[in-house]
């Protein structure tokens, strides 16, 4: 278990009036979700409660619960079609469930505004999705753009935001195909973090980067969460980032979660599909596992 | 150069006969656009219209452009001025290629692009404005380029029924077995095609998205 978000979690515990954490039990009761709990206290700024969801014939997510706390990076690990994907943007309602609800913050995401919505949560894909005909600089400065900040505070922030994800200056004014594979992933980062939203919600985003970026970005995104306490929600198919980056997994297999453990716990873990997963990564991951957590 | 020496000395008849031309090319085509682009855009957006609304662009396409002047002769207002019923007519000749370039333009824009956009709490229409269309726009202007160059062309035609253009000096060179007054219709028309196919190139390569 990662130690800062250990404590991180004691700390918001604390704060915490005595009776919202008696709802949270009875939530957590109800939903059937105690016994794969930690004992976690603070209100889940993600929950899934009984979600479904069903293209044509197709049952994409079935029976989904699951409580993403306040500062941790939860990783949602299964194979491609497992659901994982679809979990991640029924959060920001590029989806909407068939039965059940996902609430964010407290608050059911179907009702209230969706644009609202979605401008406090950041958004990071494989593909990067940068504008094309964007600079660095505006893609990063969209969303504040659009929030109608004043020209001077976007760019202070854009600066701010490239020096955070270690791009330099100069950056700003390319354009993404001027960029390499890993500096474009970069921009991606920077501007979902753009809004500082408490929420990220983050889709295989390593995933198509050669081995030796994809190990800095890592690293990286270790060094940025530990300063910014954000809300991660993770997806990725590879064991070895789940077990560094996660403070918890989420196990998926077709459209059902199969249990929620931590890297030292995935890795001990007597559950068959767990055990598989870590049988086919091979050695080594031990070491990654007590990475991620130093 | 017998034809020069024609044209020179008809020099503000030419020249008035390709203001009409253009005027008529001109008029069509903004229509075309004002009514092809938004029809692009719904039919990228509907998949469920994209058929039967490319289908019916495509039918207009087929009928020969002398029978849709003939046929369009006897409604009221229409046939009251030949102009008129030119314009409409090249409209809608013009209307396919427009349709379906916006159509493929905005459908081959990136659906990552488009999703991360949407996942950002961008509206749709910030989505169109600020994403789908300034990447589409190069594949839309080669659309309404295409439109052009087929209404300098129709627009001649359309001299049969009334309406002027360069199409005059045609007809009455057929009409005259006259080589030198066909020709002083057909170089300037091509001409302006030709001019409108560069112009609209250079502009669909300066708004080229990167």
């Amino acid at each position: 278990m990662g130690s800062y978000s250990t404590t991180n979690r004691q700390v918001e515990a604390g704060s915490r009036p005595a009776d919202s954490r008696n709802e949270i039990w009875a939530l957590a009761e109800n939903s059937g979700m105690l016994a794969k709990m930690e004992p976690t206290v603070a209100s889940p700024v993600i929950e899934f409660r009984d979600v479904s969801y069903r293209v044509a014939e197709t049952q994409v997510l079935s029976g989904f619960n699951l409580q993403v706390q306040s500062g941790e990076t939860l990783v949602l690990l299964g194979r491609s079609g497992s659901g994982k994907t679809t979990s991640l943007k029924l959060v920001n309602r590029l989806v909407s469930p068939s039965a059940g609800e996902v609430r964010v913050k407290g608050a059911p995401n179907a009702e209230g505004n969706i644009i609202h919505l979605r401008r406090g949560i950041g958004y990071v894909i494989q593909d990067v999705g940068l504008f094309p005909h964007f600079t660095a600089e505006r893609n990063i400065g969209l969303v504040p753009k659009i929030e109608g900040w004043p020209v001077e505070r976007i760019r202070t922030r854009v600066q701010e935001l490239l020096q955070l994800v270690g791009l330099a200056p100069e950056i700003a004014s390319r354009y993404p195909h001027q960029l390499s594979g890993g500096q474009r992933q970069r921009v991606g980062v920077a501007r979902a973090l753009a809004a500082d939203p408490e929420i990220l919600l983050m889709d295989e985003p390593f995933g198509a980067l050669d081995p030796l970026t994809r190990d800095e970005l890592q690293r990286e995104f270790l060094l940025l969460q530990r300063r910014l306490h954000k809300t991660v929600v993770f997806v990725t198919h590879d064991l070895r980032e789940a077990l560094r980056l996660g403070s918890r997994i989420a196990l998926m297999e077709a459209g059902r979660l199969v249990t929620v453990l931590t890297p030292q716990e995935f890795l001990r873990s007597a559950d068959p599909l767990a055990s598989a997963y870590v049988k086919a990564f091979g050695d080594g991951l031990e070491s990654a596992a007590n990475r991620g957590a130093s | 150069m017998n034809v020069v020496r024609f044209i020179l000395q008809n020099h503000q008849q030419v020249l008035d006969l390709t203001l009409e031309h253009l005027w008529l090319v001109g008029v069509s085509t903004l229509f075309a656009a004002l009514i092809g682009i938004p029809l692009g855009i719904v039919i990228a957006h509907r998949p469920r219209l994209n058929k039967p609304v490319l289908a019916g662009a495509n039918i207009i396409q087929t009928i020969p452009s002398l029978a849709l002047f003939g046929f369009l002769l006897p409604v009221p207002w229409l046939g009251d001025r030949a102009d008129r019923l030119a314009i409409l007519a090249l409209t809608l000749y013009a209307l396919l290629p427009i349709i379906r370039n916006t159509y493929t333009g905005i459908r081959g824009v990136d659906p990552a692009v488009v999703e991360a956009g949407r996942g950002m709490g961008l509206t749709e229409s910030q989505l169109l404005f600020q994403v789908e269309l300034p990447l589409a726009v190069s594949v839309i202007l080669s659309g309404v380029r295409v439109a052009i160059v087929i209404s300098v062309g129709l627009a001649t035609i359309a001299a049969a029924i009334g309406s002027g253009g360069l199409g005059e000096f045609i007809f009455r060179g057929l009409a005259m077995v006259d080589d030198r007054v066909i020709l002083a219709g057909a170089i300037p028309a091509a001409i302006l095609a030709l001019a409108a196919d560069l112009g609209v190139g250079w502009l669909e390569r300066r708004l080229q998205p990167r």
